[in-house]
């Protein structure tokens, strides 16, 4: 009975308190084995338990074979960024066992596939041995489908060690297999199997437990890919033109199933909208704009090697002054980096895109729902500014499943911006293009199809008047950029105000995107660990308002987080506030996994324990 | 009673003077092919009597990208960046059905920066009417050769090219264009003719203009000259085209000419010159064109029009009306879309 031996419960949990709805699980399996299946059925399970909960998924750029973890938290507290530490282990990859075994703190618990033996690597952790393939066999005869529902066991050891409700389970399994019935019993009985060995080989000897709470009623979960399709369907976007790459092409791919299912015309059968797969990014982007220029609410989405082939295109937008919507779903670069990590990387890059002086407005979504509401606050001021306006997503918020409050239906009706219609152009004498009349740097466009004999105006990239006449004139061009500038000042004023909490501190913080979820956990480690008030500021968009300058007028010191090298961010407050960074001082993280509150906290920690020194060193004159 | 003399007719059947089909003044060289073409797609336009407010312009970067701007004046135009007409063309053209889509690129702005965004409007038959402006040479940037250039053709500076040149129109007629022509800027007739059947089209035009460069291209050696074109142009066929609206019946000798029949009902009449050619027959192209290029011939006319294909509009089965004008109504869906979305999600 060597699988089941085990240490007596007391000699360590007797020690330990126990641990209830704040921890993180850890999944390594290989990729393509069909545990994305088993991960989410667990995280559901959990979900509906009433527990906080997040997930992120770390994955290799590879169809199947390479090594790929899952996490997931529960939270009691509702912290969804990722945390670094692991718990709780489940070791399914022998690639990687050893490491992921050795990389545990002590204490950690760890369920294994029993033939991998792991138990002999370590003493200071609590070993569950499984014996995963004699348990498959009986349950799925077919012996090439083992491979994909042998995962499932584990998803009843955990239920079973971590007290999961079964019904959960399967109510959680039977969704996630929607209408395949027969799959969903295979796999039901494997976790069955494995909940049943559990219950009657394995005693519990880690402190971690589930049980019921009431935070997660009427929640939804979703990806960010989801939800920024459905802000844009639901901004009415009408012409979609993409190029694969990840970790964007999913947000296009979701798009598709809503457009097919809500944005086809009931009488006629026919779509409301265009969706084209384009044969590269200049191609996506060059759509979007011909199709903003003519009228259509246009996006693309892509991540940062498609930002940088778009730049040329994006300049014309910029100069010609067209509508048009870039999602850019971060991720880890210079040139192919980590396709499949995150990171905050194209913050600086996007903002001057394109040769020449060129500036584009920004948003910055920190979670599902908010970027569901920025696709449309997007399609609004692209139209109202008549420009491409960027929404930096990321790999961590696109692609993991995040918990989230159902969307609010947007009921503010299109800002579709300055726009003469031939009825409009009866009324004004002497329009021209690029005439700055009411002096918020935004001049008047018609599209092409009016009517009207002086409706037409020469879109060109080349220098133009205010009457879009071709034109090398040194005056009419320092004209034309100082407009587009002062339009720049009117963005400023009309991008998503930053979310401010402030507690009358002397040290502040900024973040931004996805980087939110670990300052908000960290100001709480901050305060608990160092004393340590903070205020916050989160920035929600480029250009930045007063707000942003004032917050750090306000402070002594503000760190501001981010997730890229070179501080891109700080950079980017310099550049565009005119204020030097003496006060700003970073916390970076970029090695491609999201940012977790630990890293924030003992960066922060650091920096001021060596403020703290220097002080005492000059007051003491050491 | 004496009789009034016939004064030539001022407005179209649209009611639109000749001028608003012109655009602003020509900055090209005196004697420039692509001035030739400009004049072309005026007349054109303007005897058929096209909507100017339903055309849109497009053009990249180069000599003929500037056309644009010398016709047409009040019909929007935009003019893009190198080597990508096609996108910009593409999205508008998604935008507004309505719009009726001309593309003027050159050979340097196709052929080489272009060639991917090119192949790919080729093979979505978007119904936009390409016109390269081809005299195998980059004239803006003072004569570098283009991909167009034939091989042994020389630049005025003895340097000779000897790398295989791209055939645009046996590559759109392979790749799925469903219009597809070549003509020659100095040949009036046929260019006016081919144009006028351009726009009854709907789908992808490709029309491959030579169109030499005075600057550039027209010595002695260029295989892009007007001394070569008028020694090696080999026209397939006489081109007429009958617009819709004019119920003529030509009477031609049986046997002589083929007649193609359009969507709007207009009609290209193809009289043929020596030899036998079926426009319908992709085979029937493709294979001409590589035996005009052995004997050293440039081709000219209709060489492959394909009436049936679907364009990609079709294929895309968009609602009948312009996706830009749908009004906000039919473009959100409802609270109780939301709702079941989210209900999915829970």
């Amino acid at each position: 009975m060597a699988s089941t031996e085990v240490l007596p419960q007391e000699t360590i949990l007797g020690e330990r308190e126990r641990v209830v709805n704040d921890f993180s699980i850890q999944v390594a399996t290989v990729n393509g084995s069909g545990s994305q299946t088993a991960n989410m059925v667990l995280l559901r399970a959990i979900f509906q338990m009433g527990v906080p909960v997040s997930g992120k998924n770390l994955f290799p750029s590879n169809i199947a074979g390479l090594p790929t973890w899952f996490t997931i938290r529960a939270s009691k507290h509702g912290y969804i960024a990722r945390k670094k530490e692991t718990d709780f282990l489940v070791a399914m990859n022998p690639e990687t066992a050893r490491d992921d075994i050795l990389s545990l703190a002590p204490g950690a618990a760890v369920v294994y596939d029993e033939p991998l033996k792991l138990d002999q690597l370590r003493d200071d952790l609590i070993f569950y041995p499984v014996p995963f393939d004699k348990l498959v066999a009986p349950c799925c005869p077919e012996a090439k489908l083992r491979k994909l529902v042998r995962n499932m066991i584990y998803d009843g050891v955990m239920a079973r060690l971590l007290g999961i409700d079964l019904a959960q389970v399967e109510t959680a399994l039977r969704k996630q297999f929607k209408k395949k019935v027969k799959a969903a019993e295979l796999n039901w009985n494997a976790a069955l199997a494995g909940y049943t060995f559990a219950e009657e080989n394995l005693e519990k000897r880690d402190p971690y437990f589930i049980e019921p709470m009431n935070e997660t009623a009427g929640k939804i979960i979703i990806d960010g890919n989801a939800a920024a399709a459905l802000g844009a369907m639901f901004a009415g976007v009408s012409v979609v033109t993409w190029y694969p790459i990840t970790p964007s092409s999913s947000l296009v791919e979701t798009l598709i199933d809503y457009m097919k299912r809500y944005r086809v015309d009931k009488e006629t059968g026919k779509a409301t909208f265009a969706i084209v797969q384009a044969e590269d990014e200049l191609a996506s982007v060059g759509m979007v704009l011909g199709a903003g220029w003519a009228g259509a609410r246009a996006m693309t989405a892509t991540s940062g090697p498609g930002i940088s082939l778009m730049s040329e295109f994006v300049g014309l937008g910029y100069y010609v002054e067209v509508p048009g919507v870039i999602v850019d779903v971060q991720r880890a670069g210079p040139s192919t980096g980590l396709p499949t990590r995150t990171m905050q990387g194209d913050v600086l890059s996007t903002a001057t895109l394109s040769h020449g002086d060129t500036k584009h407005p920004m948003l910055f979504p920190s979670s599902v729902g908010e970027v569901f509401q920025m696709m449309g606050q997007a399609f609004d001021l692209a139209e109202q500014l008549q420009t491409p306006v960027f929404v930096m997503s990321d790999l961590d918020l696109g692609m993991n499943n995040w918990m989230s409050d159902p969307f609010l239906y947007p009921e503010k009706p299109f800002q579709r911006g300055k726009v003469l219609t031939a009825e409009d152009l009866e009324r004004v004498k002497d329009w021209g293009r690029y005439r700055d009349v009411d002096g918020d740097g935004i001049p008047y466009r018609t599209l092409p199809g009016t009517p009207h004999r002086r409706a037409a105006w020469f879109a060109r990239g080349s220098g133009h008047d205010e009457y879009a006449r071709y034109t090398e004139r040194p005056i009419d061009y320092v004209r034309n950029m100082d407009r587009l500038a002062r339009k720049f000042e009117t963005a400023r004023k009309m991008m998503p105000a930053p979310e401010i909490d402030t507690r009358l501190a002397d040290i502040g913080i900024i973040a931004y995107g996805t980087s939110h979820w670990a300052v908000e956990e960290s100001r709480e480690q901050l305060r608990a660990e160092s004393r340590l008030e903070t205020d916050y500021l989160r920035i929600r968009a480029f250009p930045f308002s007063s707000e942003v300058e004032d917050f750090i007028r306000c402070h002594r010191r503000v760190y501001v987080v981010e997730q890229n090298r070179d501080a891109q961010m700080r950079d980017l407050l310099a550049l565009d506030l005119g204020i030097g960074t003496e006060k700003m001082r970073s916390v970076l993280h970029y090695n491609g996994l999201p940012i977790d509150a630990r890293t924030v906290t003992a960066s922060i920690q650091q920096q001021e324990e060596s403020i703290r020194a220097a002080t005492v060193r000059e007051r003491t004159g050491t | 009673m004496s009789t009034t003399p016939q004064t030539p007719p001022k407005l179209n059947r649209i009611g639109m003077e000749l001028a608003v089909y012109r655009g602003a003044r020509t900055t090209l060289c005196a004697g420039c092919g692509h001035n030739a073409v400009t004049e072309r797609i005026i007349e054109a336009f303007f005897e058929l009597g096209v909507e100017p407010y339903q055309v849109a312009k497009f053009s990249g970067i180069g000599c003929s990208s500037k056309t644009p701007a010398y016709f047409l004046q009040i019909s929007h135009g935009f003019n893009g960046v190198h080597g990508r007409m096609p996108a910009l063309a593409t999205g508008a053209a998604l935008a507004n059905r309505n719009l009726r889509c001309v593309g003027v690129s050159g050979d340097g702005d196709t052929a080489s920066i272009g060639m991917g965004q090119f192949i790919h409007m080729m093979r979505r038959n978007i119904p936009v009417i390409y016109i390269i402006e081809n005299n195998g040479v980059y004239g803006l940037t003072k004569g570098q050769f283009s991909a167009t250039a034939d091989i042994g053709s020389t630049l005025k500076t003895g340097v000779v090219n000897d790398l295989t040149p791209i055939d645009c129109c046996a590559l759109a007629i392979q790749l799925g264009a469903s219009f597809v022509a070549r003509s020659f800027s100095g040949d009036k007739r046929q260019l006016l003719a081919l144009l006028k059947a351009a726009t009854a089209h709907r789908g992808t035009v490709l029309l491959d203009i030579i169109s030499p460069c005075v600057a550039f291209n027209d010595h002695e050696g260029s295989t892009k000259s007007y001394a070569y074109m008028k020694d090696h142009e080999e026209p397939l066929h006489e081109v007429d085209f009958i617009p819709h609206y004019q119920d003529i019946t030509v009477d031609y000798e049986p046997g002589s000419s083929v007649e193609v029949r359009m969507h709007d009902g207009s009609r290209i009449v193809l009289k043929k010159l020596g030899h036998d050619y079926d426009p319908t027959s992709k085979c029937a192209a493709l294979e001409a064109l590589v035996k005009a290029e052995e004997k050293q011939e440039v081709l000219t006319g209709l060489l492959y029009l394909n009436t049936a294909q679907k364009n990609f509009l079709e294929l895309l089965d968009t609602v009948s009306e312009p996706l830009a004008s749908l009004p906000q109504e039919r473009l959100r869906p409802s609270k109780e879309a939301l709702d079941e979305i989210m209900g999915e999600l829970r």
